[in-house]
């Protein structure tokens, strides 16, 4: 206010300038005292008597401003002062005094920290909580809070809890969504007063007001956290009050809006599907609004909107910021993990731009996809093959060259693109891109040597003589011994799995429970970065997941090999003996869903085998070995664990699904209940692979027990 | 800290050492709240608005100038609001009490005022019109001379946000909507106002009734009285000094009426390196409206470089801005039911057909005075007791269109 000017010199006059009648006079000089009182603490002591008098002031105002400011004065010494004015206006008829001095309280403690407390302020402001004046209520709160933070805080017993809960509607909106924060500390003692405080808090469920309406939310997901069907109908209630918070005409209030609902998505994403519409990008948005908005049209995608929310997502594709359209690119991919084929029918048509930042995002876009969902391989290579721009920034060249290196032989001119590469080698700066120029070309020679002899010893010669960074040097060092092993050892160590080992979940990304992300609702943490955590998460996880695989393939390769054959030996016997199940190509989610949907079941079961306990890698291994393909596991904690697994027999294809703790068959008891559907019928098959998936599953239940 | 903000990209929320920043942006300045605990993002985003919504009300103008101008004016108002931290108040029938500085008030030259001449619909004073200033001045001004004036001003403000797709079909128009009161009454009185009879909360649960006024969800200020909401759609409140959001209402993906705006455009190549863009903008608003200050931007492909243009008259405006690649067409005025049409020549080197997928969506702004896009109309507007002809009062309706946008 004095722009950076020390105007502390002046502090005599003040003084005398404060024995003043005008009331904004007063105020500014107090306002004056209270900045430079700290420089000079002795000055000030001679104000404390004005402020005293005016302590004793006919009018409260002159009294509360005077305690108010008195308090303010952050000095030495100050509190032998002001503890007779707070303890006197503690007891002010009028309630403005009242308020200022339940603070005072607050400050005196915060002046003369390490103190013992005094139990006599701490009993009177707890009295005071009955106060008729719901400000001097709340400030006491507020001021316990503070004396008491050592201890834990304000105690919200019962009878406080419930006094509190009486009087919320007499507050204003601000002290409200404090008290309702406050309540997440206390416990009901039975499910019928919770039931009442929470049918009391009903309304306030759908306030007009955000902070209360978060507030209460929070307290909803915290008070019935063992009642989900409460915290799941609180949710629902919550969702109208919570889409008007995301179209508020404040855009901070927005921003504030999405980051909630994306938390609320983490555990229900069903909820908002019909509302996708409402998080469509208006062109006026600030790029961190949109970017929210992007990251949950993604969660909301199912069979009705998937049209019309890629349509919007590539209209975003080529808007002005390089950020926002890489950013619509990614989302796309994201989709393309369940609807393929309309995703890469978009992004190999974003090719055809031809500009810099769009490729580099789609084809980074098709590595992760290309890993996610093997059956996208094909169409990638052909649009990768397709497209003569080449990406410029060190992600897209990474991406380019591991589609590169992994899927060489699909694509033609993988030799001549990685020739490019390594004629450029010499003005490439980015180490990590040199590193998977090599990783690249050695996996494209182990598939197509004869062209790929010649550049591969140009590479390793640079990388190994010229070359400066130690890492690209050593990565160049441990492919040349690699390489005098053989090409058959090199082979067995560098090939990893081209695709995603793990298990995909049937349904996109697990539900999560609410009690994951409630205690962080209505929380500024939920603001900054965990939002954006879990869309971010499976990218980066791919990342991960590629550095993991490189991993196994240079050292643990064959570790986890012995691991896999564990349960082999035995299997392959039963398995060769009668079976002619066969491996045909894989069928992707959405066609195993349509025909699942199509068909009816032609047999059911109840196996006499309990769910392995093995994780899903080795069932899926070992579901392999005996050609039963799998499409999706349920998460191994899954209170109703389902697996759904295809197989080829005779001409036949059999879908089938397993499933554990079905409630309808109480007497099956943790027993496996297989339904099988098959299309063309064919009866011997079915009893074929009934036979094989119950000796693999006892199998694998007597290895492990 | 604040220097660090960025134009485009402010986080909303920033961490420095233990200590968080919370900002929101109003009137091109940055309010600020810092914080050392996790608090509710939502009590201190909508702390500040209502700061700043404060600070206009007793400063009339939100801006750095009338910022600076009011300094004393605005501690005394913080040093009533809040207290160590902890918000006491807010509510300016409160505040009032307490704060004794006189606002000063400059005059800015400001665009919006110019564009406020159009739209003040005076339902109750049907000749006369309030100056454009009426609603800028700050609420207490005891003794200068435009202080006896009562006035109360009820705004029927509604946001539209509209898609529309590449083959003219709507994908997607919502509503949201809210009724503000910004009074100058000195004296507090009980105010009615009476919504449309046929006004209908939820999901048509009156279809095939015609002209019903309907909207999604609907809430109140907690000071809205409602007993006589259900049977003759009348709102009770007491308006304090200031302005007031009575009501917020949504609307989605059903507007009672054709959307306002529709674009029939062509884009072809021409010989060369030349794309030639064809719009053809029709306003379906009922003849009696007008659309003002409308502007449609249109992207074109980066590497544009020039443009050439026809447009049907005088007044309008078209240029190629470079930062964004797009085209930005001014249209000062758009009677309703007219048709304007556009032709740009862009001369785009190495022009290619996948240039044209650059092209669009494209999007628009405008604001529709006198018009209200669900039909929700201010039938009365009373207030009691009657201030023998002391008070005067307005309504004003506005769309202003949040988002709007047409695919090619």
């Amino acid at each position: 206010m004095t722009q950076g000017l020390d105007v502390s010199s002046l502090f005599m006059e003040m003084v005398k300038a404060s024995a003043t009648v005008d009331i904004v006079q007063k105020k500014l000089v107090y306002l004056y005292m209270v900045t430079y009182a700290g420089h000079k603490p002795d000055l000030a002591l001679l104000a404390i008597n004005t402020l005293r008098k005016d302590c004793a002031d006919p009018n409260p105002m002159v009294r509360g401003l005077a305690l108010r400011n008195m308090c303010n004065l952050r000095m030495p010494g100050i509190t032998e002062y002001i503890q007779q004015p707070i303890l006197s206006g503690l007891r002010d008829k009028a309630s403005y005094v009242r308020r200022v001095a339940v603070l005072g309280c607050a400050k005196m403690h915060s002046l003369q920290p390490n103190t013992e407390i005094d139990p006599s302020v701490v009993n009177e402001l707890y009295a005071l909580l009955r106060d008729p004046d719901p400000v001097v209520m709340v400030n006491c709160l507020r001021a316990l809070e503070e004396i008491l933070r050592d201890e834990g805080g304000v105690v919200i017993n019962k009878p406080i809890a419930h006094h509190l809960l009486n009087r919320l509607k007499d507050l204003d909106s601000w002290a409200q969504s404090e008290v309702l924060r406050l309540l997440l500390r206390y416990c009901p003692r039975s499910d019928d007063e919770l039931f009442d405080i929470l049918s009391l808090l009903d309304g306030f469920l759908s306030s007009a007001h955000a902070p209360v309406m978060a507030a209460t939310l929070r307290l909803f997901l915290h008070l019935a956290a063992a009642h989900p069907a409460v915290q799941a109908d609180a949710l629902s209630r919550a969702r109208g009050p919570l889409l008007a918070v995301c179209g508020s005409a404040s855009r901070e209030l927005r921003f504030a809006g999405l980051s909630h609902v994306q938390q609320v998505l983490r555990s229900q994403p069903a909820q908002y599907c019909s509302h996708y519409k409402r998080f469509f990008c208006s062109y006026s948005e600030p790029g961190y609004i949109r970017l929210r908005k992007m990251e949950i049209l993604v969660e909301l995608v199912n069979d009705e909107n998937v049209v019309l929310i890629l349509e919007e997502l590539k209209s975003y594709c080529t808007d002005v910021s390089t950020d926002l359209a890489q950013a619509a690119i990614a989302a796309i991919g994201r989709i393309g993990r369940t609807y393929t084929e309309k995703c890469l029918d978009i992004l190999t048509g974003l090719l055809a731009l031809k500009q810099e930042h769009i490729t580099s995002a789609v084809v980074q876009t098709f590595r992760d996809l290309v890993w996610f969902c093997p059956q996208s391989t094909g169409p990638v290579c052909k649009a990768v093959e397709g497209c003569d721009e080449t990406p410029q920034d060190d992600e897209g060249k990474q991406a380019l060259l591991w589609l590169l290196g992994a899927h060489g032989e699909l694509i033609s001119s993988a030799p001549y693109l990685l020739e490019g590469f390594i004629d450029g080698l010499k003005v490439e700066i980015s180490s990590a891109v040199k590193m998977e120029l090599l990783t690249s070309t050695l996996k494209l020679f182990l598939s197509r040597p004869a062209e790929t002899q010649d550049m591969l010893g140009r590479l390793l010669h640079y990388c190994i003589e010229d070359e400066a960074d130690m890492n690209v040097r050593d990565r160049a060092g441990l492919y040349y011994r690699l390489l005098q092993s053989g090409p058959d050892r090199t082979r067995q160590i560098l090939l990893g799995p081209n695709s995603d080992p793990s298990m995909t979940v049937l349904t996109g990304r697990p539900e999560e429970p609410v009690s994951v992300w409630a205690s962080s609702f209505n929380t500024l943490g939920s603001l900054c970065g965990t939002g954006a955590g879990p869309e971010n998460l499976p990218a980066e996880d791919s990342a991960h997941q590629v550095h993991a695989a490189e991993e196994a393939e240079l050292g643990f390769g064959p570790a986890e090999q012995n691991l896999n054959t564990e349960p082999e030996e035995p299997l392959s016997d039963a398995a060769a003996a009668e079976l002619d199940l066969t491996a045909g190509p894989p069928i992707s989610h959405e066609a195993f869903e349509r025909l699942w949907l199509d068909l009816q079941v032609v047999h059911q079961q109840v196996l006499e085998v309990r769910r392995p306990p093995e994780p899903p890698e080795t069932l899926q291994a070992a579901f392999l070995l005996v050609k039963i393909q799998t499409l999706a596991f349920s998460r191994a904690d899954a209170a109703l664990w389902k697996a759904y697994v295809y197989s080829r027999a005779g001409g036949t294809l059999l879908l089938a699904e397993l499933l554990q703790g079905a409630p309808e068959e109480p007497e099956s008891e943790g027993m496996l209940l297989v339904s099988i559907k098959q299309q063309p019928e064919n009866q011997s098959a079915v009893r074929n692979f009934i036979s094989v998936l119950k000796r693999v599953l006892q199998t694998l239940s007597s290895n492990t027990s | 800290m604040v220097t660090a903000l960025s134009g485009d990209q402010p986080p909303v929320v920033m961490s420095h050492k233990d200590l968080n920043f919370i900002h929101v942006r109003q009137g091109g300045l940055y309010w600020v709240a810092s914080t050392k605990t996790d608090a509710s993002p939502f009590t201190i985003i909508e702390f500040l608005n209502r700061l700043a919504a404060l600070t206009k009300d007793y400063c009339g103008s939100l801006c750095e100038k009338s910022v600076r101008m009011n300094f004393a004016l605005i501690y005394e108002l913080l040093d009533e609001m809040v207290d160590y931290g902890y918000i006491q108040t807010t509510s300016t029938d409160i505040l009032k009490n307490f704060i004794q500085t006189e606002a000063v008030t400059s005059k800015p030259f400001s665009l919006f005022d110019l564009s406020n001449v159009g739209l003040f619909g005076a339902e109750t004073q049907q000749s006369k019109v309030a100056p454009s200033a009426a609603a800028t001045r700050p609420i207490m001004s005891h003794r200068s001379e435009q202080g006896g004036k009562n006035e109360i001003f009820v705004d029927v403000v509604e946001r539209i946000s509209v898609v529309i797709g590449s083959n003219g079909v709507l994908m997607k128009a919502d509503v949201e909507g809210e009724i503000r009161v910004k009074c100058y009454l000195p004296t507090c009185s009980e105010m009615r106002i009476g919504l449309n009879e046929e006004f209908s909360i939820g999901k048509s649960q009156l279809r095939g009734y015609g002209m019903a006024v309907r909207v999604d969800e609907c809430s109140f200020h907690q000071a809205v009285k409602l007993d006589e909401f259900d049977t003759y759609r009348i709102l009770k409140v007491c308006p304090s000094q200031g302005e007031q959001t009575l009501m917020q209402y949504q609307l989605s993906d059903e507007l009672p009426c054709a959307p306002p705006f529709r674009l029939f455009p062509t884009v072809e190549k021409d010989y060369g390196n030349r794309l030639l863009i064809f719009l053809k903008l029709r306003c379906d608003l009922p003849p009696k409206s007008t659309a003002l200050n409308v502007s449609v931007t249109v992207p074109v492909p980066k590497s544009s470089l020039s443009l050439s243009q026809e447009l049907s008259s005088p007044d309008q405006t078209a240029d190629l801005q470079l930062k964004n690649k797009a085209i930005l067409w001014s249209i000062p005025r758009f009677p309703g039911g007219a048709q304007l049409s556009a032709l740009f020549k862009v001369e785009v080197p190495g022009l290619s057909s996948a240039s044209l997928l650059e092209v669009g969506p494209v999007s628009m702004s405008f604001e529709l005075p006198k018009h209200t896009c669900t039909g929700l109309q201010i039938r009365f507007l009373r207030l009691s007791p009657t201030h023998p002809g002391l008070s005067q009062r307005w309504v004003r309706y506005v769309t202003h269109s949040d988002s709007y946008t047409i695919r090619i």
